[in-house]
């Protein structure tokens, strides 16, 4: 009964994960690749990490020792996913508007304003 | 002095956990515990200062209790959600992309990190830069409403939900 539990958990996670990366394929330009790739990638990674916390228990149950160390590293992999995944996103998102990548189609690009706005104030404190 | 205690205990509850299974005493051998102890001491003693800074809120366990209640419940949901709708796009091919700017109006920096990342892992926007005087975020929002245009900065609403309300009861 159990297995099955794992084993549906581990379809779930292998799907998303599998969406991730044709979003990377499909998708125009980096920001909406940065879509693709940090949310589908964190949500697949989170069923993929219960299904292993799940088998990691049912071991500790049956009482070895190895289960309780897989269960309690996996939950401490599953913590550093979350919390590098949406700050290298970040990072990488920032880098790539600041070197000048607008994004594909925009509507609207308030960030681009502001920018454009400083640099000119910046020109003019050089001329005066 | 605070400080040193708690990083102290951090650090050695996250030891006890990266170590468990070694032997008898519990999950754990005696020299894990003793050697675990020492060092959980120098770290403790050297990071403390950096660790934990001039106010001691986030050690009221109500807060804690309110964060873990938060990633349970809402966060997870958007989540969820963000995902189907991510899928939805990847497999139509149908983005409607830009900008915005939102001023959420949080005050601390932990509260700013949260708000972003619980952005970027939530319905269709990205954070994408930060404006470091006012804390206002500057949002990559996949599927732009047009009706969230018309004022200078967006509402929130249309981007986070209720999440600024969530995180300012846990961190402000």
């Amino acid at each position: 009964m159990l297995e099955i539990l794992i084993y549906i958990l581990l379809g779930i996670g292998i799907f998303f994960n599998v969406l991730a990366g044709v979003g990377l394929l499909r998708f125009p330009d980096v920001y909406t690749r940065l879509h693709a790739g940090t949310k589908c990638t964190t949500f697949g990674s989170i069923f993929i990490c219960g299904s292993v916390i799940i088998l990691g228990l049912k071991m500790w149950y049956q009482g070895s020792t190895d289960g309780s160390v897989l269960a309690i590293h996996t939950v401490g992999a599953l913590v550093a996913i979350l919390l590098t995944n949406p700050t290298g996103a970040h990072a990488i998102a920032r880098a790539a508007h600041k070197s000048g990548v607008e994004p594909v189609g925009a509507v609207v690009d308030s960030l681009r304003k502001k920018s454009t706005k400083k640099a000119v104030k910046k020109k003019t404190e050089v001329k005066e | 002095m605070i400080a040193f205690i708690v990083t102290t205990i951090i650090c050695f509850i996250t030891y006890l956990l990266l170590t468990t299974g070694s032997g008898t005493i519990g999950l754990w051998s005696r020299e894990e515990l003793l050697f675990g102890f020492i060092l959980s001491l120098i770290v403790g003693f050297v990071t403390g200062r950096i660790f934990v800074k001039e106010d001691f809120r986030m050690l009221n366990p109500v807060r804690w209790l309110t964060f873990i209640a938060y990633a349970i419940g809402p966060f997870f949901m958007g989540m969820a959600k963000a995902n189907i709708d991510v899928a939805y796009r990847v497999i139509t091919g149908k983005i409607n992309p830009g900008i915005v700017k939102i001023s959420p109006d949080l005050k601390t920096d932990l509260g700013i990190t949260m708000l972003a990342n619980s952005i970027t892992l939530t319905p269709g926007t990205l954070s994408v830069d930060i404006d470091e005087d006012k804390n206002d975020l500057y949002i990559h929002w996949i599927n732009v409403n047009e009706e969230a245009l018309k004022g200078e900065s967006v509402d929130c609403k249309y981007i986070c939900g209720n999440f600024d309300k969530w995180i300012r009861r846990i961190a402000e």
